[in-house]
Formats: C-alpha cells, structure tokens, sequence
C-alpha cells in the first residue's frame, strides 16, 4: 500500500468491512444470509476480512428450496468449513410437506420455500439482523433502499418511513421484534463483483464457468438437468437430455435458473461475456415481472429479502 | 447507443483483449457525487443521460424504457431518460422523485456512486443525507429560469455540510439556443450569491442533459465555452480520501478482535492521515500511548494504511482500548469535551425538544444528549438569522449541546467523521437529526463540582433510611396528588424524613417561568428531576405528583438517580374515569377548547411500560394505594 488514492474496489471493500463490523457491535445476534451466488461469496470473504484472524462472529444461515444445484450444495459446505462459522439450513416444513416445487407450484415456490422460509427462520433463531448480498445496481427499487433497511416485527418494508443514513453514521437501534437487514454491498456493481472475485481468488461455484452439461428445454428456455431421477418425477416424463457448453450468469433453483448457451472457462472470459452481453443480470430470474414494473418493490414490502 | 467519445475507448478492448481492460478498470478510483435541483430542472434525465452514455444499462432495460417512455413519457416519442432513475411505483406516477437514489457509473478512470436527490422544499433532509457522502456537488439549474431560491437552497446544503467542490450545471441550454450572454448571466448572478455565503470556488458549465451537450466531450453548440465537459471534470476533481490523507493520523475503534489470549487487535476505519508500524500512537479519551505493532489483514501485514482503509492494528504494549475509542498520532490528540455548539438538521416529524435526552452518535461513540433551545434558526432560502425556540422538519439551527460523559471529537470542518453525529430518538429510536460540531464549549470546565466533605451515605444514615424518589406519574385527576399526600403522611407518622414536591405548587415557584407546550413540559420535568436529586443527596425520600407524560423525561430522571433510587408509580386511572372526576374543572375547559395542550385532550400521555409499582384506582381506594407504596418502600430498608 503507497500513499496515494484506493482504488474504487479498495474503497468498496474497506466500507462493506466498517459496515459488517458496525453490526456485529451494536446488534444482539446477526446472522450473514448465505445464498452461495456470487455476490454471497464475495460478502463472505469480506466477512473473513474484517475479522480476521477471528472468524466471523456470527453464523451462516441458508434459506433453502432443496431445489439447488449440487454444486451449490458442495461449496456452500466447503466454505463454512473454511471460514470456521457455523452454517444453519432451514427448511420451510409445510412447503416440504405439501411437495412445493417449481414446476407445479409456479410463484408459490418462491413465496413458501424463500420469502415464508426466511421470516420463519429469522423468527426461529430470533436473529435481530440479517447481512444480504443485494446490491443497489440490480434493480431499481434497490437503489433507494437504505444498507440498514428496518423490517417491521412481521418483516415488512416501508420504503416511505426509511431512516436518513449520512456520512457512513448507521443507527442500529429498533424495538423488539424489529429487525434489521443489512446490506454490506449494496455500493457494488456486477462489474465490481467480478473484479473483485479475480484479484482475491474467491472461490465461486463453477457452474458459473462453461462445461459441456447435460441439458434440456422447457417452455422455450434452456436448462441444466442436475437432478435427472427427480425431474422425471415431476415432471412426468423423462426430458430430452442434450450434452450442451453453458454456464449460468445467476444460480438459484435449477428448473428456474436458465443457463447459456457459452465457452467461457475463465474468469476474464466470464467477465468478457458478461460485459458484452446485452441482456440485464436479473432477466434470467422470473421473480422481477411479477405486478407490472413494481415487481421487486411489492415483494418487498410483503417480506421477500 | 453511440460510444464515439475518448472515455470509452478501451471498450473496444473487452472483445479484443480483455484481460488489457480488467487492468485498466482495477486501477479505477472513486467519486461520489450529488446531484441537486428544482422538480423541472432535468436531474433525472441528466442522471439517465449518464448511465446511458457510460452503458450502465442493458438492451432489455433499454427496451422497458422505450415502451414506458410512450405509456407515461413526458418527452413525445423520444427516450424519457428520467423514467430510468425514477425507482418507486407511487413516485412514478406522480412524475417526481421523493428519496434519495444511488446510481453507478462508469469510465475508465472512475467509478461514480451518484447520490440523486429531490429538489422539494420538505426534503431538504434528503439532500442533506445525499450530501454527507458526497466529494463534490452538480448544482442543475434551468438555462430559462436562472438561479432560483433553491439554486441558492442546495448551495447553501451543499457547503453547510461541508462538500469542496461545486459546480453549476446551466441544464437546458438548448432551449435558450446556447446562448453564451444568458449563460454569463447565470454564472455571474451565482458568484454573487457564493461569495455571500462563502462557497470559495465553483465551476460553471453549459449543458443539455436532453440532447448531450458538454455532458461526455466538448459540445459543437458552445464554440464559445472552453472549460471542461461534466465527465471530463467529475474524471480529475481531487477526492476527499486524497486530501484526508494529509491530515493527522485518527481512526475511531469499531471493534475488539481477541480470537485468542495472544492476540489483542483494535478494527477500525481510518478518519484521517496514515498509520506504519513503529508510529507512536495515543488513546483517547485516556491518552494512554504506546507504538504501533503490525498493521494486519487477512492478505498480510501491511506497511502502510491510509485515510479510507478499514484495517486492525495491534500494539506494542498492553494498553485498555475499546470501542468508541479513538487512536490518534501521539503528538497531536484531538480533544475529547461534553459541552459543544452545532449546527442541526431537523429530520422528523416530531419537532426537537429542548432538554430532551437523545443518543448522540459521533463515530463509534453513543451517548446521551440533550440540546439547548437553538440560538437562531436559518432560513434555507434567504439565509437569514430567525429566533427559535425550537426546530421542526428540515430546519437548521445554531444550538449548544451537552453530553452525559466527555467524548473525543474534532470541528467538523477538520475531521467530518469526528465532527459529524446523529441524534436518535430513545422511544421510537428514529434518527431524528443530523448535527456538525463547531467547537467545544468552556464553561464545563471552568465550573468545578465541589467536593462535599459529609458524603450522601453519611447524610442518610443520620436519618436511619434509603433515600428514594417516588415518582407518581399518571393523567390530571388520577389521583396522584392525594395518594401522594397519604403516603408523606404515613411516612412522618413512621419518622421518615420525606419531602412532597407538588407540580402545581412547584409551578408558583420554581417553574413558574414555563407554560404546557412539550418543550416546556420538557424542561419542567428536568428541573423537578435535579432538585428531587439534591434532595435525595441529602437523604430525603421524595414523593412527587406530576403528569410527567413522557416517557422519555421519566426515562432521563431514572437516570439521574442511583440504581435502584427511582420507583415509577403509575396511577392508572382511565382517561374516561379522570374526566368523569374533573375535579379542578380542567377537563371541561378543555373540552371547550379553552385550555390548550392538556394530557389525554389534545396532549399525548405515554404510560409506563415497566413502573415499579402500578395503582388501579378503578378497584383501589386512595388509602389503600399509599398502604402498598409504603409498604415496597419499607421492603428496600430489608
């Protein structure tokens, strides 16, 4: 380190780090939610950072569909053996017990497994705030949220009554029952992510990277067959399997998160593509269309991170 | 998408070479920037303008906002850029932006994190937030309209809160034909206001944010302008991070990491100068000093940190350090104090009161603190000098504050990150205000406690008791009064020195300069509490009877008092119950709207969440009442 400016990553990384540590100090019992995307990766390593050489003080939790990819799975495994923390896993029981699933259950799978699974969970553990990997570049509804973003004891938004945040000041205090989620990048763009994963070796899924993988279409999109005994089952009939080269641009349940068609192996070739790629990041993902252009803003309010 | 200007060369390298670009953009730095100016001024579009330019945004956002601008575009059938950075549905509608905004932005040199915020009147709190983040303002005015008041109003934000670098963006120079002589016009009107309220310097430029002019390169349409174009300035500008560097080295302490006996580190974000290992440092507030050990991080030890880097430093020698601390250059500590003057952003509903009890938050340190009536006020759009008794919602007053234990500070003008807080509220827990220390007051200093030689314990072992404050708090004509009076004499009868302070007869005396609005009741409270605490030094137990309808006062008189010295009393009587008494009449004048801010009327009572001792008067007689506070009374003296 010369004297001189930081670099806009430096910058970014030293406030995610005052950030993670404001909170550790003045919450009772933060959790970091872990979706094992990359921007969770990268809020987990900056996690490590800052309290280095402790562990972070404070355990991962991942809201889970039983939907994921494999590869998820392993490294989300992986990492919290590595980072020394403790991971919880929660499973919305009345989604497992009524078999919801994306194919037949359509927005319901993410409303029961995510956005009920996640109030069930922080009300189980009683966490009074939550880290999140949202950044305020993927949507628009984002950009005016705070990185203290209060939810109410029934975890709704109310993007009206936001607490003004000045100079890097945040006022942790809530009632009880109130909670706090937190977002330690919300300053970052999906360029920033990338950058940032290359110059610090942080470890992602390699489903991000292109492979030649089983695949097959569904309603017009392409999809990677992760689970092939399961998606026969549900969907009744075995899909046409197809050994394609793609990767995905974003991970979440496999029947939902459509790949492409891709022969970028690398990390800079990753970031090529996705530089020039000309559809926006969160387009593969069904959630934003819901109710007109308020999609994301009427989730919110109702609960969803 | 045009993308001829020089900033964006190297995009010609993510298809060729992108491993040369990554290089490029890792070295990158950061600025961040607000933008401000009245509803119709092009903000928005100027903002849109950005990200389309710099290529922020993607072809099926490009194609969403094609369709939108026809469905709800105020520009015909051409690209509505404002319908890009307009985030919330219900502001949609209403065509105005109501918050604050963050946008990215992009060139090869910088990343840009602007702050976008609206130019309502009643949002000067957004501006002020927006601002306190920012290293330079873009001041937008409307080539046809000039310099408005609040051309003046977010200038006037924009250097209150500190912001070095100005520029005034002459917006929609199209529609006056580029005109050079209205341009001149503009900029010299504006010069007369900054040296009035003095901004030092700014930079001046014609732009349209609707057609691009003198936004990304030199614009063909103003031959006669030669300074830089908006990127071109917002790519060289020198950032704060820069100039903090200079400064001495602090860095408040955020966090204790001990993983293990052997390793005591101390985390924090530096505010100001670097820091290597072998540096003589200073704790404050203790001014203990020891040397800098290691600088360490995850990646390894650093040689170096600067202003701007969140870092863990250790010491050389075992010294206590804790959060709310701060490590300064050995030679030169900031101070630490208790009495201040400040500027303060009103930002709540809630009107400030006066004597109130509020967290303060400066840096990592919370305390209580509690503000002085203003000593004037500002008028945002004539910069005048108002008397004030208080402030309310977007106000800026001049106050004196204090705090309930000395905290290590810098004037803002120094150290923003010393010199900066926010003040919540304790009830609702809100962010009330925003404030910028000026200076630490003397009197603190200068008026000793003297020392007494027959200490409180000795006092109340002469009279063979506990000193204890029974606080009755409840509505008017719950009953306080005359429980209050039964228990003073039972007491006596018991030869318990007791004293009843009365908050009628208190105000014919003492408080008799105070009326019943919540700031005087405020300070009524706070009053009874000290003497009621000087009485309690001398050993008396003391009974009081005042509506007391906040919880916050009761909360600050709690703890005024040692542990275990304060019991609440909640007199609950209901609302309906006290009126049907009305036994001063009160009630049915107020009724009748003679009588104005009366608890329970028109005046909001807070009733005690966890009072020591509760009194339902519905199933309880007055007699029996001050049988049950006696007797928890007598139980203290075990």
């Amino acid at each position: 380190m010369t004297t001189g400016s930081l670099t806009h990553l430096e910058r970014l990384e030293a406030e995610s780090i005052h950030i993670l540590r404001e909170v550790v100090t003045e919450a009772e019992k933060p959790v970091m939610l872990y979706s094992v995307g990359k921007d969770s990766a990268v809020m987990l390593h900056l996690a490590r950072k800052a309290f280095y050489p402790s562990p972070p003080p404070f355990p991962l939790l991942h809201v889970d569909t039983t939907w994921k990819f494999k590869a998820m799975y392993e490294l989300r495994d992986r990492m919290a053996k590595e980072s020394g923390m403790e991971l919880l896993v929660y499973h919305n029981p009345e989604a497992q017990e009524r078999g919801i699933n994306p194919f037949d259950h359509g927005a319901l799978h993410t409303d029961m497994w995510k956005t009920e699974g996640l109030k069930q969970a922080l009300n189980l553990y009683g966490f009074d705030a939550a880290f999140g990997g949202a950044r305020r570049d993927e949507e628009k509804s984002r950009a005016k949220e705070r990185i203290f973003s209060f939810r109410t004891a029934s975890h709704g938004w109310d993007p009206k009554n936001q607490r003004p945040e000045l100079w890097n000041l945040y006022n942790a205090r809530k009632a009880k029952g109130e909670s706090i989620r937190v977002f330690p990048i919300s300053n970052w763009t999906e360029l920033d992510i990338w950058q940032y994963i290359q110059l610090n070796d942080v470890p992602i899924v390699p489903l991000y990277f292109a492979a030649t993988r089983p695949t097959y279409v569904h309603d017009g999109q392409l999809f990677m067959a992760d689970d092939v005994e399961r998606l026969e089952k549900t969907l009744g009939h075995k899909p046409e399997i197809t050994e394609r080269s793609i990767r995905f641009r974003t991970l979440g349940c496999f029947p939902l998160t459509g790949a492409v068609e891709s022969e970028a192996k690398t990390l800079s070739e990753v970031i090529q593509e996705t530089l020039l790629t000309t559809t926006s990041e969160r387009q593969g993902r069904v959630i934003d269309k819901d109710a007109g252009g308020a999609g994301m803003e009427v989730k919110k309010q109702q609960g969803y991170f | 998408m045009t993308n001829a200007d020089p900033i964006y060369k190297t995009d010609a390298l993510i298809a060729e070479d992108i491993d040369a670009y990554l290089e490029v953009h890792q070295h990158k730095t950061l600025l961040r920037f607000i933008t401000c100016g009245s509803v119709d001024d092009g903000k928005s579009t100027l903002i849109g303008r950005l990200l389309y330019d710099s290529k922020m945004i993607f072809e099926d956002q490009l194609a969403a906002l094609e369709a939108d601008s026809k469905k709800v575009g105020t520009q015909g059938q051409e690209i509505d850029f404002a319908l890009l950075v307009d985030g919330l549905a219900a502001e949609r509608e209403q065509g105005i932006t109501i918050d604050v905004a963050y946008r990215f932005v992009g060139t090869e040199k910088r990343k840009f994190i602007v702050a976008d915020t609206p130019g309502h009147e009643q949002y000067t709190r957004n501006m002020v937030t927006g601002a306190s983040t920012a290293d330079l303002a873009v001041i937008l005015t409307d080539a046809r309209k000039g310099v408005l008041v609040q051309t003046r109003r977010h200038s006037y934000l924009a250097h209150l809160i500190g912001i070095r670098h100005i520029v005034l963006a002459v917006n929609k120079m199209d529609l006056v034909d580029y005109s050079q002589a209205r341009f001149d016009e503009i900029v010299a009107d504006y010069k007369a206001f900054a040296d009035s309220i003095g901004i030092e310097s700014f930079v001046a430029m014609p732009i349209s944010g609707f057609k691009g002019d003198n936004i990304t390169g030199p614009s063909p349409n103003t031959p006669w302008y030669q300074g830089p174009a908006l990127i071109e300035h917002l790519e060289t500008v020198e950032l704060d991070q820069v100039s903090d560097q200079a400064k001495p080295f602090r860095m408040p302490v955020q966090w204790v990491n001990r993983p293990n006996l052997d390793f005591r580190g101390f985390s924090g974000l530096i505010a100001g100068g670097t820091v290597k290992p072998g540096d003589k440092i200073r704790v404050l507030p203790s001014g203990k000093t020891s040397t800098v050990a290691r600088i360490v991080t995850l990646d390894g030890d650093l040689d170096q940190a600067v202003a701007g880097q969140s870092v863990t430093l250790t010491f050389a020698d075992e010294i206590d350090c804790s959060r709310g601390d701060v490590i300064a250059v050995a030679d030169s500590p900031p101070q630490a104090a208790d009495q201040f003057e400040a500027t303060i952003v009103w930002m709540a509903d809630e009107e400030m009161l006066p004597g109130r009890s509020y967290w303060l938050k400066l840096a990592t340190q919370t305390v209580s603190a509690q503000i002085q009536a203003p000593k004037y006020q500002v008028n945002v759009n004539t910069m005048e000098h108002l008397a004030a008794k208080t402030l309310d919602l977007n106000a800026i007053g001049i106050a004196n504050l204090s705090t309930d234990r000395p905290i290590v500070f810098e004037p803002y003008g120094d150290n923003h990150t010393l010199g900066g807080f926010i003040l919540i509220d304790k009830i609702s827990n809100a962010t009330v205000a925003a404030g910028m220390l000026h200076f630490a007051l003397r009197r603190a200093e200068n008026v000793h406690w003297q020392a007494l030689d027959v200490g409180r314990e000795k006092r109340a072992g002469l009279k063979n008791q506990k000193p204890a404050v029974v606080w009755l708090t409840g509505l008017s004509g719950a009953g306080k009064s005359t429980i209050a009076n039964l228990v003073d004499r039972k007491l006596a009868r018991m030869n318990r020195h007791s004293f009843l302070l009365d908050g009628d007869n208190v105000r014919h005396g003492l408080n008799k300069d105070l009326g019943f609005t919540e700031a005087d009741r405020v300070e009524n409270i706070r009053r009874v509490g000290e003497v009621a605490k000087l009485m309690t030094d001398a050993g008396l137990i003391v009974l009081t009877a005042f509506i007391s309808p906040f919880r916050a006062e009761r909360a600050l008189v709690r703890q005024m008092m040692a542990e275990g010295e304060f019991i609440e009393v909640h007199i609950d009587t209901p609302l309906a119950e006290a009126e049907k008494r009305d036994v001063k009449g009160l009630y049915a004048k107020a009724r009748a709207g003679q009588l104005k801010n009366f608890t329970g009327i028109d005046s909001p009572y807070e009733p005690p969440e966890n009072p020591e001792i509760r009194v339902d008067t519905t199933n309880m007689t007055a007699e029996q009442a001050a049988d049950l506070i006696v007797e928890r009374l007598l139980e203290r003296e075990g």
